[in-house]
């Protein structure tokens, strides 16, 4: 099992809900976050004055997947979330080591 | 009495009043949302202090029986004499009372337009006590030797509708507040952005609707006059968006709504003085050199590095400075200026600016110390922190 973290841009979590549940995945969670890459945020400017604000808001989408389909999950999340501008985002992949489901005690790729 | 007369300068007045609530609203935008309701307080709360120290004692400071052409007598004191005929009313077309309210909402946004210099760190006891102080000793002072019968007046300076009176004054006394509170927390580190834009745009908007009250019923009658001050007040705001949008578009690449907006208030500032005694095309004029001049004033507080946290200097106090200049230069309307021939009102004017600007700054500092020695100006670290909204009035603005 591995978890699959997808940092975008907030008008792509649609569409990369879509592509996830496509590949016949039940369930995510999503949050609001706010950070900066490489671009470092962007400039305001208030009466001529410039300000610099780094984080831009982004949002995280979390889900766990069983190993084959990691792969899958990739190819499909960079196709639609991709506008080849800078800000795009990133998706980390980690290792899961158990998954229980609270309901009825099931575990491993069952509990998915 | 005149009861057109009447009907008019009492709907002038209640629409100067609404001009202290946008710019309430004005201010509150530009702060950051932990300091909404304490930077809506400081302005709001004038409606009260003000209002009753001028029906005690402000009133009469200003408008009663000149002594020396320096303040009025206390004779109009606790209002007074001041009744609804026209029995010792300075305009014999209005009842006492009419002129009194109508003057009393020119000083209730004095004091407050000088909050926008110390905004994010004032403490309120403190404001309250220099605020009354402010009113009593340099509001009324100036308001009588301008309209009151005092020696500026008696000079021959132009000023329609408080150039000197309100802008300058409160511009001065601004520079002063921001130079002895010294600068928030953070500034020039962290951004200190606003927080909410659109809510400014509204204050702007409402400060505009309510100039017409502030120029044209400077005219004190429901004449043509009235009407030349209510075409100049739109013409030279309408310009002064136009210069101020056009110069930061090329100096910084971009339009912005808070531009357009801060503009709008430069114009209205210069033209202010002028509204009576210019027409229409040297509205414009004054207009547009108004949205340059107040932008570059701006640009001048990170050159000097003081920090007037919402710009009342770069606004009110040259944008006063440069309509009581312009008045002396354009002025065609019941009196003549440098560009219709007469030099002279040109100089006059230039002394008015300067005592102007030295009275009210020297007496603003010297206010300002005293206050700071007995109660303190500035809430402390923490306070300021946690934001003036919880810190001084226990409340928070949004529940989000």
């Amino acid at each position: 099992m591995k978890k699959i973290e997808i940092i975008t841009r907030p008008h792509k979590l649609d569409e990369v809900k879509d592509a996830l549940t496509k590949l016949g995945i039940k369930g995510l969670s999503v949050s609001e976050i706010k950070g900066f890459g490489r671009q470092r945020g962007h400039k305001e400017v208030y009466r001529g004055a410039e300000y610099q604000v780094d984080f831009v808001p982004k949002v995280r989408i979390e889900v766990v997947v069983e190993d084959d389909l990691v792969r899958g999950v990739l190819e499909e999340v960079q196709k639609v979330a991709r506008t080849g501008k800078v800000g795009d985002g990133k998706i980390f992949v980690s290792p899961i080591e158990e998954v229980v489901r609270i309901r009825t005690g099931e575990t491993g790729d069952s509990a998915i | 009495m005149n009861m057109a007369d009447n009907a008019f300068i009492l709907v002038c007045a209640a629409l100067v009043m609404f001009m202290t609530p946008g710019l309430a609203m004005f201010y509150a935008g530009l702060v950051r949302s932990k300091n909404v309701l304490g930077t809506i307080m400081q302005s709001f709360i004038m409606l009260g202090l003000v209002s009753v120290l001028w029906a005690v004692v402000g009133y009469s400071l200003a408008f009663g029986t000149d002594i020396g052409g320096v303040i009025g007598s206390l004779n109009f004191a606790f209002l007074n004499g001041v009744g609804m005929d026209t029995a010792n009313s300075p305009a014999d077309n209005l009842p006492h009372m009419t002129f009194m309210i109508f003057q009393c909402m020119f000083a209730v946004i004095t004091p407050a337009l000088i909050t926008g210099a110390f905004a994010e760190r004032m403490k309120f006891g403190s404001l309250m006590v220099f605020s009354t102080l402010w009113l009593i000793l340099v509001y009324c002072p100036m308001a009588h030797w301008v309209w009151g019968g005092g020696w500026m007046g008696e000079m021959g300076a132009l000023d329609f509708a408080g150039g000197a009176v309100v802008h300058m004054s409160s511009g001065a006394a601004a520079l002063a507040g921001a130079l002895c509170l010294g600068r928030r927390k953070g500034y020039g580190k962290e951004p200190i952005l606003p927080h909410n834009l659109p809510m400014t745009i509204l204050g702007a908007g409402i400060l505009w609707f309510g100039w017409f009250g502030f120029n044209a019923g400077s005219a004190l009658s429901a004449d043509g006059l009235a009407a030349n001050a209510f075409v100049t007040t739109q013409l030279a705001a309408a310009a002064a968006a136009l210069s101020w949008i056009g110069v930061e578009w090329m100096h910084h690449g971009k339009p912005t709504t808070l531009g357009a907006a801060s503009g709008v208030l430069a114009g209205l500032v210069a033209i202010t003085p002028a509204a009576g005694f210019v027409g229409p095309m040297s509205a414009i004029v004054i207009g547009l050199a108004s949205g340059v001049i107040c932008y570059l004033g701006v640009l001048l507080k990170s050159k000097l590095g003081y920090d007037d946290s919402l710009d009342v200097v770069g606004i009110h106090g040259l944008g006063g400075t440069w309509g009581a200049l312009a008045t002396g230069l354009f002025a065609s309307v019941g009196a003549t200026g440098l560009f219709f021939g007469n030099a002279g009102q040109a100089w006059i004017q230039i002394i008015s600016i300067v005592a102007t600007w030295l009275f009210c700054f020297v007496m603003s500092y010297a206010l300002f110390k005293i206050v700071d020695v007995l109660f303190g100006l500035r809430v402390s670290p923490e306070a300021e922190e946690s934001g003036l909204d919880v810190s001084e009035h226990s409340e928070t603005g949004y529940q989000l």
